[in-house]
C-alpha cells in the first residue's frame, strides 16, 4: 500500500511533441525551397532570408524584453515567420524591406494580439500583404538589376551576385503574369522552378519534398492543402472550359506549379493558430481558399492571389469552427429551428 | 469664466472625441488621409457642433422628451445644408475632397452624442463653449491622425515635401488600413502617457475593496455593502 497512485484529470496520454520540435520540422521542410531559391536567384537571395530571420527573432525579443513578457525567441516560431516572409519577397528588394516585414510580422500582426497562438492572421502572410500594398513597386519588380556596393544594397536592392541558374538580364515578369496575358509557358521549368518570381515559390517541386515530409511526419493533415488545391484545380478547369481558348490542360497545370500556390497550400495555410481545428473545417478552410485563389487570379487584376486568398481565410476561421464543430459521441443532434 | 476654460479643456484634452471617447470614427478613418483634410472636416464638423449645441441648449424646454431625437436631427440637419452649401460656394477645394462626409456630418456621433448629454441640459454659454472644446478636440485628433498618415504613406506635411528623396513612402498609409494603423497607435500612445483623460483616471473611490469595479469577480458586492450599511 506503499505505492502513490497518481490521480489526475484527463488527458492522460501525452505526446513529447512542443512549439519548438514541430517549428523545428517546419524549417527543416522549408529547406529545399529555401536553397533551391539562393540556387535560383543567387547569394543575395540568401542575404534577404537573413534579415527576415534576424528582423523577426531580434523584434520578438524586443517587445517581450521590454513588455516584460516571457521570451518565445527559443521556440522557433519567429525563424518559421522570418524564413516564411522571405520566401514570399522577390530576390531583388532592397535589405531595408524585410526588415521592415519582420519587424510588422511580429509586432503588429502576432505581438500585438497577444504572442504566439493568439494571432489570427498568418504573421508572415500579413507583412507580405502590408509590403505588397505599400511598396507595390519594389515587391512586384522581378528584374534583376545590377548594382553594386554595401549602400546600394541596403537602399535598391541588388543582384549583382547572380542566380546559378537563373541568369542575369532577364525580363521581369512572372510566368503567371504571362499566363494571365494569354502567352505559352513551358511546364516543365515550372514544375522545376527556373523562372521568375519570389524567392521561394518558383519551385514547386521543392516546395512538394518539404510538404510530403510535413505530411509523413504528420505535422500537417493532408485536408487543407488536399482541399485546397483540389478545389482550385476544379475552379480552374471549370473556367478554363468556358474560356475563349477551350479547356488547356496547360493551362490547369501551370496555373498549379506557378505562383505561391504550393507553398501556400502546404505551408502558410496549414499553420496551427489561424487555421480550424476541426476535421471537417479543415476541407471546408481548404474548399475556401481553392475558390478564392482562383477568383482572385482569374477575376482580379493581380496574377496572384494565394496570399489575400489565405489571410482571408484566417479571418473566417472562427466562423468556420463554429459550423463543423464535430458532435461528441452519445450527443443528440441539435435541432435546427 | 472658470467653467468656459473647463469646457474646452475638457474637450481638447479630458475627453478628446477622438482618443479617449472614440466617437465619430466613420469621418475620422475615412478623411484622414492628410493632414488638410483632417483640419477641413475637424473645422466644419466644430462650426456644426457650435451651432447646433447653441440652438439645442436654447430649446431645450420647448422640445418634448418624446421626440427630442427627431428635433435634434432636423436642427442638426439644417446647420449641416448651410456649412455644406457655404463650403460649395467659397471652399470648394475643401467641399471636393470631403465629398460625402459633410452630409454625413448629421449623423455623427459627437454632435447628437453632445447634443444629448450636454447640450439639452445646460443654459446656453456652456454650451456653445462646449461645442467650441469637442469641436477643437475633434479637430485635433483628426488633424494629428492626418499628419501622421501623410507624413508615412506619401513623405509630406500639409501637402509640402519633408522627407528627403532616399524616402519610400509606405502607400498603405494614405489607404483604409493605415487609418487603423495610426489612430491605434496614437490612442496607445495616449493610454501609455497617461495623459489626463476620462479613462486613465486613478481610483479615489474610499470604499475598502478599492471600488475598481470593472476588474472585480465578487458577486456579493451590492447585498454585502448593503447589509453592511444597514448595520
Amino acid at each position: 500500500m506503499d505505492k502513490l497512485l497518481n490521480v489526475s484529470s484527463a488527458p492522460h496520454i501525452r505526446d513529447n511533441d512542443s512549439v519548438k520540435s514541430i517549428m523545428e520540422e517546419v524549417a527543416i521542410a522549408l529547406m529545399p525551397a529555401t536553397l533551391f531559391g539562393v540556387y535560383n536567384f543567387g547569394l543575395y537571395a540568401a542575404l534577404i532570408i537573413l534579415a527576415c530571420i534576424v528582423s523577426c527573432v531580434l523584434s520578438e525579443y524586443i517587445y517581450e524584453k521590454l513588455m516584460k513578457k516571457k521570451l518565445t525567441t527559443n521556440d522557433m516560431s519567429a525563424f518559421v515567420t522570418g524564413l516564411l516572409l522571405a520566401l514570399n519577397l522577390p530576390a531583388t528588394v532592397p535589405l531595408w524591406v524585410p526588415i521592415i516585414g519582420g519587424m510588422f510580422a511580429i509586432i503588429i500582426v502576432k505581438q500585438l494580439f497577444g504572442g504566439i497562438g493568439q494571432n489570427f492572421m498568418n504573421p508572415a502572410l500579413g507583412a507580405r500583404c502590408f509590403l505588397l500594398i505599400s511598396f507595390s513597386g519594389i515587391m512586384t519588380n522581378f528584374t534583376v538589376a545590377k548594382t553594386t556596393g554595401i549602400k546600394n544594397m541596403i537602399w535598391y536592392g541588388l543582384s549583382g551576385l547572380n542566380g546559378y541558374a537563373y541568369v542575369d538580364g532577364v525580363s521581369g515578369a512572372t510566368p503567371l503574369a504571362l499566363l494571365k496575358k494569354g502567352e505559352e509557358v513551358d511546364i516543365i521549368s515550372s514544375f522545376l522552378g527556373i523562372h521568375a518570381g519570389t524567392i521561394g515559390e518558383t519551385s514547386a517541386v521543392a516546395i512538394l519534398i518539404g510538404g510530403i515530409y510535413l505530411l509523413c511526419k504528420k505535422i500537417i493533415s493532408i485536408r487543407i492543402p488536399g482541399a485546397y488545391i483540389l478545389s482550385f484545380v476544379a475552379y480552374i478547369s471549370v473556367y478554363s472550359a468556358f474560356s475563349e481558348n477551350g479547356f488547356s490542360i496547360d493551362y490547369v497545370a501551370n496555373n498549379l506549379c506557378l505562383g505561391g500556390l504550393m507553398l501556400g497550400a502546404f505551408f502558410m495555410a496549414t499553420d496551427y493558430v489561424t487555421s480550424p481545428v476541426t476535421p471537417n473545417g479543415k476541407i471546408v478552410f481548404g474548399i475556401l481558399l481553392g475558390v478564392l485563389t482562383g477568383v482572385f487570379r482569374t477575376l482580379g487584376a493581380s496574377s496572384e492571389g494565394v496570399s489575400y486568398a489565405i489571410i482571408i481565410g484566417n479571418m473566417l476561421v472562427p466562423l468556420i469552427e463554429k459550423v463543423t464543430m464535430p458532435r461528441p459521441f452519445g450527443v443528440e443532434r441539435r435541432k435546427h429551428g | 469664466m472658470n467653467k468656459i476654460g473647463e469646457r474646452i479643456y475638457n474637450g481638447i484634452i479630458k475627453e478628446n472625441p477622438t482618443f479617449v471617447l472614440m466617437l465619430g470614427m466613420c469621418p475620422t478613418l475615412a478623411v484622414t488621409s492628410s493632414a488638410f483634410n483632417g483640419i477641413g472636416m475637424g473645422l466644419t464638423t466644430m462650426v456644426v457642433l457650435v451651432m447646433s449645441n447653441t440652438i439645442i441648449s436654447l430649446l431645450r424646454k420647448v422640445i418634448p422628451d418624446g421626440v427630442r431625437m427627431p428635433a435634434y436631427i432636423v436642427i442638426v440637419a439644417s446647420f449641416v445644408t448651410m456649412v455644406q452649401l457655404l463650403l460649395q460656394g467659397y471652399l470648394p477645394a475643401v467641399y471636393d475632397t470631403l465629398g460625402i462626409y459633410i452630409p454625413l456630418i448629421v449623423v455623427n456621433c459627437i454632435i447628437l452624442g453632445r447634443a444629448e448629454s450636454y447640450a439639452s441640459k445646460n443654459p446656453i454659454i456652456p454650451s456653445m463653449f462646449d461645442g467650441v472644446g469637442m469641436g477643437l478636440g475633434f479637430t485635433v485628433g483628426l488633424t494629428s491622425i492626418g499628419i501622421f498618415r501623410e507624413l508615412i504613406g506619401s513623405g509630406c506635411i500639409f501637402g509640402i515635401k519633408v522627407m528627403g528623396d532616399w524616402y519610400e513612402p509606405a502607400t498603405i498609409f494614405v489607404l483604409a488600413p493605415g487609418a487603423f494603423f495610426v489612430l491605434a497607435m496614437l490612442t496607445a500612445v495616449q493610454n501609455k502617457l497617461k495623459a489626463p483623460s476620462a479613462t486613465n483616471v486613478e481610483n479615489e473611490s474610499k470604499l475598502a475593496c478599492g471600488g475598481n469595479c470593472i476588474s472585480c469577480n465578487r458577486i456579493d458586492c451590492g447585498e454585502k455593502s448593503k447589509a453592511e450599511s444597514e448595520d
